[in-house]
């Protein structure tokens, strides 16, 4: 059993290859206590190099987003449970800020470029809200994304033959600088994350 | 005036009929509750299979397996986050402990229902059998709400 750290190490390479069951087993009990000192930190949107491509077709890049504050999440549109759940989370955030959500860029980056496509995404996103842009990419520009961010993916392969992701789930925080500002964790009480964007607002 | 009228018996009907709250059914001491599902975009892509179970017996039951015509692969999972890191590991049963409701919801515990037979369309309904380890067999029938729906289209029963 390797250590976390070792896992945090390996987090490239199970990137790199998807291979099966590296962490799985340190993932799998939910009675572990809530670990504390947490995984390495996204770079800054300047520091970052990656280049994908929209639901519309249109490329973009970490460039693209300074200027304006961003909400960054990774997930994929076959995924039933965590990602409907964060969508509406955001949607109900933005609801809440108002006209000021005007200002945000809001970006899903798929962690499952096999299947999502632009259109598919585009069909996705537009099912929560229109100012989400869906982002997607070649395996080795997603890998590149996610290790800007330093975000873990892994394809979980089922009995039928299907396939699942397991994911970074929060919401990256970013200033219109491009400074990481913070993550709003997915079971995070909603109370706590309409405080955090609106530091990123102001 | 007979135009207002008129427009208040419809507004209310129209409320009454979107406020129609969640159906439930019993078996033994299980009471289930507000079960929902999301519109799926095709039959390619998993369902959720959401609902609330009490238990107000004074023996512990649960929940070991689920199953609908809808699903060639229908599991019970679980969401949990280690690290920051979503995962959804199978389990082999949901602990419905005497004197206490659990509940399959967003974030936590699903049926994860793959291999779908068709794909599900908001507004309508497939059965769905929960196998209790002691309370044994009940079918209910899940609403299907919308693809980004929060929760059951019906009035969720809040007691
Ligand atoms: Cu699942």
């Amino acid at each position: 059993m390797p250590t976390r750290r070792q896992l945090i190490l390996g987090a490239a390479a199970v990137v790199a290859t998807a291979a099966g069951t590296l962490a799985l087993g340190a993932w799998r009990s939910r009675r572990n206590p809530p670990q504390t000192d947490a995984s390495p930190l996204p770079l800054a949107l300047t520091e970052m190099d990656w280049r994908l491509t929209s639901q519309r077709g249109v490329p973009v890049g970490p460039g693209d987003w300074i200027g304006r504050p961003a909400l960054v999440f990774f997930g994929f549109t076959w995924c039933p449970d965590v990602c409907p759940t964060t969508l509406i989370n955001i949607s109900d955030w933005l609801e809440e800020l108002g006209e000021d959500a005007e200002a945000l860029t809001i970006a899903l980056i798929t962690v499952d470029p096999e299947r999502d496509s632009p259109e598919v995404l585009a069909d996705y996103v537009s099912l929560f809200d229109a100012r989400i842009t869906g982002l997607t990419g070649t395996p080795d520009e997603i890998a590149r994304t996610a290790a800007a961010f330093r975000v873990r993916y892994e394809k979980m392969p089922r009995e039928d033959g299907d396939y699942t992701m397991n994911h970074t789930a929060g919401v990256f925080l970013f200033r219109p600088d491009g400074r990481f500002a913070g993550i709003i964790d997915f079971h995070e009480d909603p109370a706590f994350a309409i405080p955090k964007i609106r530091r990123i607002l102001t | 005036m007979k135009y207002l009228l008129a427009a208040l018996a419809v507004s209310m009907t129209a409320s009454a009929a979107s406020a129609q709250s969640c159906p439930s059914w019993q078996s033994g001491d299980l009471t289930l509750t507000n079960a929902w599902s999301r519109a799926t975009i095709g039959p390619a892509r998993p369902a959720v299979f959401y609902v609330e179970i009490a238990n107000a017996g004074s023996v512990d039951d649960s929940l070991t397996a689920i199953s609908t015509p809808l699903a060639e692969m229908p599991m019970l999972h679980e969401t949990v986050v280690t690290d920051g890191v979503a995962t959804m590991p199978h389990v082999s049963d949901i602990p419905v402990p005497a004197g206490s409701t659990v509940s399959l919801a967003p974030g936590g515990f699903h049926g994860m229902l793959m291999g779908l037979t068709a794909a599900l369309a908001e507004g309508e309904s497939f059965p769905m059998t929960l196998i209790f380890e002691r309370s044994g067999e009940v079918t209910i029938d899940v609403g299907i709400a919308a693809y980004a729906a929060r929760g059951p289209a019906c009035q969720p029963d809040d007691s």
